[in-house]
């Protein structure tokens, strides 16, 4: 199948005082369509980054595009004029953000707003844009839809917030629906909503999802495929199962093992989590010629420390960019 | 249960808040955050408060310290009244407990060095001499695994993780029983996460603390946890031990939580028919019946009109549910 998406070696730098850093390094990906592929790692891995790359929103200066493509359809999105990419953004792709009291307007009405999307793009009227927006509100099941529709975001909680955004981003029945990170400030059993309302409204609008988190349990529910981003590189990409059930880099495996999941206990017995020491590298580390994890890795070896490494092929759909072979999972899955 | 010492033992708590009526003269409504909450806790154990945002986890957690006032109830820490206390006697009895708070970046102050935000304690008590209070520093600096000579730096030059562990030397300084960790790890990245949780069980086992654990992420309370008590809108509906609680929850609030986890298993996806819908009914005015009623599938006439009463089903398993 062609893929819908098409990012390639796509390099975006940053000036900063130590010089030009690559905060994304030859990052490559297909997105198919109506499939939901997850970016994980942990804060400072690029992900966001290449969620707003895709969007054409990375600021600049002091970021860049340095080399890569990024097509959408054959078409490729770093080479559109600001028109056509006006054109794109909440029409062809659209993006759920983080928090959503902070990216809702605070003094227009939830209506309006999501209303301006719907008239800017399909050029509806104004009334139009109304019936269509509390159709939007009632497809992400917020209650009274016509009445809320004249509501401002702070009259609404946090999980109705995050509807409004998703009703927003959908409003157009865009190709591709980027979330990132759409649940983080959400409790348990709202983000299980947003979850399962995700899925239904991309399945009806046959919208392929890219979803940004750092939880395992989040990819594992709602992602076919998941690509592991490390300090701006990929560095594991296959289906989620195979990842879950068989992850080969050392840091898949500790992002797995650190988190307490939710096990069925059978014994009193509880063994300390497995640590990943030390943290994401600085930025100015960022595009040495070496695997970036191997100040952490309790692999390592001195070709880690010195060389790029290699793209190992585990099965066609599962690599892994690591020098180590055959590694020994220690992320005991519940 | 058996004779180990109570560290902390709340009885019928009760926090609310005066909210001013929209019209000047109107009569005060109430924010009922706690409503009623009883627990115990012993020495060397972790109790854990769930709840979704809102259900008053952390205003009993701060209610039990005295930074927010009670309306009503009773708190004893290590035997002794804790709500009745006034002046010096309060602020001798306060060393027994300690807070380490969720956002490490805003719990430092960020004009002091490291050195002497976890001194602070000892430098308001006067605890031995100012050598001895160096030493102490030095000494809870290598527990939480710093170094020592990152007593001179400022908050800002510190990662989120060790920002925490300097939250964590500074709750430790006046060697209290109790300590109160009010969602600790939330706002840490997950590899962080692990450091910080493994540390805080290293430090029970070494010192005998007590924890009352604070949290909305189940799975780090089922690893952290002795007992679970799980709260909904200022109520406890469920009390129970760690083991019971995960294989045979009852109160049905506690069903739907559970089944709302996403499993990162993918042969064990979780139960999606479980889950709970709808939003937690206001705080200002709750109802007069079971306050999960309305989001409860299986509510019958009588939880609209009786709010049951926390009962014990088995020893040490207690829930407030007419069904169960």
């Amino acid at each position: 199948m062609t893929p819908l998406l098409s990012v390639k070696n796509l390099t975006v730098e940053f000036t900063t005082r130590d010089g030009t850093v690559p905060v994304i390094d030859d990052l490559s990906f297909d997105l198919a369509p109506g499939e939901t592929l997850s970016l994980v790692g942990e804060s400072g891995c690029g992900k966001s980054m290449t969620a707003l790359a895709i969007m054409g929103l990375i600021p600049s200066p002091p970021g860049r595009v340095a080399a890569g493509s990024i097509s959408l359809q054959g078409e490729n999105l770093l080479q559109a004029t600001d028109t056509r990419m006006r054109a794109v953004r909440g029409n062809d792709i659209s993006m759920v953000f983080q928090e959503p009291m902070t990216s809702l307007n605070p003094v227009f009405t939830v209506g309006d707003q999501i209303g301006e999307t719907l008239r800017r793009h399909q050029g509806l009227t104004r009334h139009q844009a109304k019936s269509k927006s509390i159709e939007m509100l009632d497809a992400v099941k917020i209650p009274l839809p016509t009445r809320r529709i004249n509501d401002y975001p702070h009259q609404l909680s946090g999980g109705m917030r995050q509807r409004v955004m998703i009703a927003m981003a959908l409003a157009c029945r865009p190709k591709i629906l980027i979330a990132d990170e759409p649940t983080t400030a959400l409790d348990v059993t709202v983000q299980a909503q947003i979850f399962d309302l995700m899925l239904a409204v991309g399945k009806e609008t046959e919208a392929a999802i890219i979803l940004i988190t750092h939880d395992m349990g989040s990819v594992a529910e709602m992602a076919e495929r998941a690509v592991v981003m490390y300090a701006g590189r990929k560095i594991e990409e296959g289906t989620v199962k195979e990842i879950l059930t068989n992850p080969q880099h050392p840091y898949t495996q500790g992002l797995i093992a650190c988190v307490p999941h939710l096990i069925d206990i059978t014994s009193p017995e509880r063994h300390d989590l497995l640590e990943i020491p030390g943290m994401v590298p600085p930025m100015r580390e960022f595009g040495k010629e070496a695997c970036l994890f191997a100040p952490r890795c309790q692999f390592a070896d001195a070709r880690c420390h010195n060389n790029l490494p290699p793209e190992r092929i585990h099965s066609p759909e599962h690599r892994s960019i690591c020098w180590l072979e055959n590694l020994k999972n220690e992320a005991v899955l519940p | 249960m058996n004779d180990t010492p109570l560290v902390l033992e709340v009885r019928d708590l009760v926090v609310h808040f005066s909210m001013k009526g929209k019209r000047p003269f109107a009569p005060l409504s109430y924010i009922h955050a706690v409503d009623g909450v009883s627990f115990q806790l012993q020495k060397g154990k972790t109790l854990g408060l769930v709840g979704e945002s809102g259900s008053g986890k952390s205003t009993t957690a701060l209610a039990v310290t005295r930074l927010v006032p009670a309306n009503s109830g009773s708190v004893k820490v290590k035997g002794k009244e804790f709500l009745e206390l006034r002046g010096e006697a309060l602020r001798n009895h306060r060393n027994h407990l300690q807070l380490i708070f969720q956002d490490p970046y805003s719990a430092l102050n960020p004009r002091w060095r490291a050195g002497k935000i976890v001194g602070e304690a000892l430098d308001w008590l006067n605890v031995g001499t100012k050598t001895e209070r160096k030493n102490r520093v030095s000494e809870l600096f290598g527990l939480v695994g710093l170094s020592v000579e990152q007593e001179h730096l400022f908050p800002h030059q510190f990662s989120g993780g060790q920002r925490q562990r300097l939250g964590i030397a500074r709750a430790l300084a006046t060697h209290p029983d109790l300590i109160i960790c009010d969602e600790p790890v939330s706002a840490l990245d997950v590899a962080v996460q692990a450091q910080i949780l493994n540390l805080l069980r290293r430090l029970q086992q070494e010192m005998g603390l007590s924890y009352l654990f604070i949290s909305h992420d189940l799975g780090v309370v089922q690893h952290m946890c002795d007992e679970i008590a799980v709260m909904y809108a200022g109520q406890i509906v469920e009390h129970t031990d760690r083991i019971s609680l995960f294989r045979n929850p009852l109160h049905p609030y506690t069903k739907g939580l559970l089944a709302s986890v996403p499993s990162a298993d993918p042969n064990h996806p979780r139960d999606r028919k479980l889950g709970i819908y709808g939003e937690p009914p206001s705080p200002v005015d709750p109802p007069p019946g079971c306050r999960f009623a309305s989001r409860c599938h299986l509510a019958e006439e009588r939880c609209k009109i009786e709010n049951p009463a926390l009962r014990k089903i088995e020893t040490g398993h207690r829930v407030a549910c007419h069904l169960v």
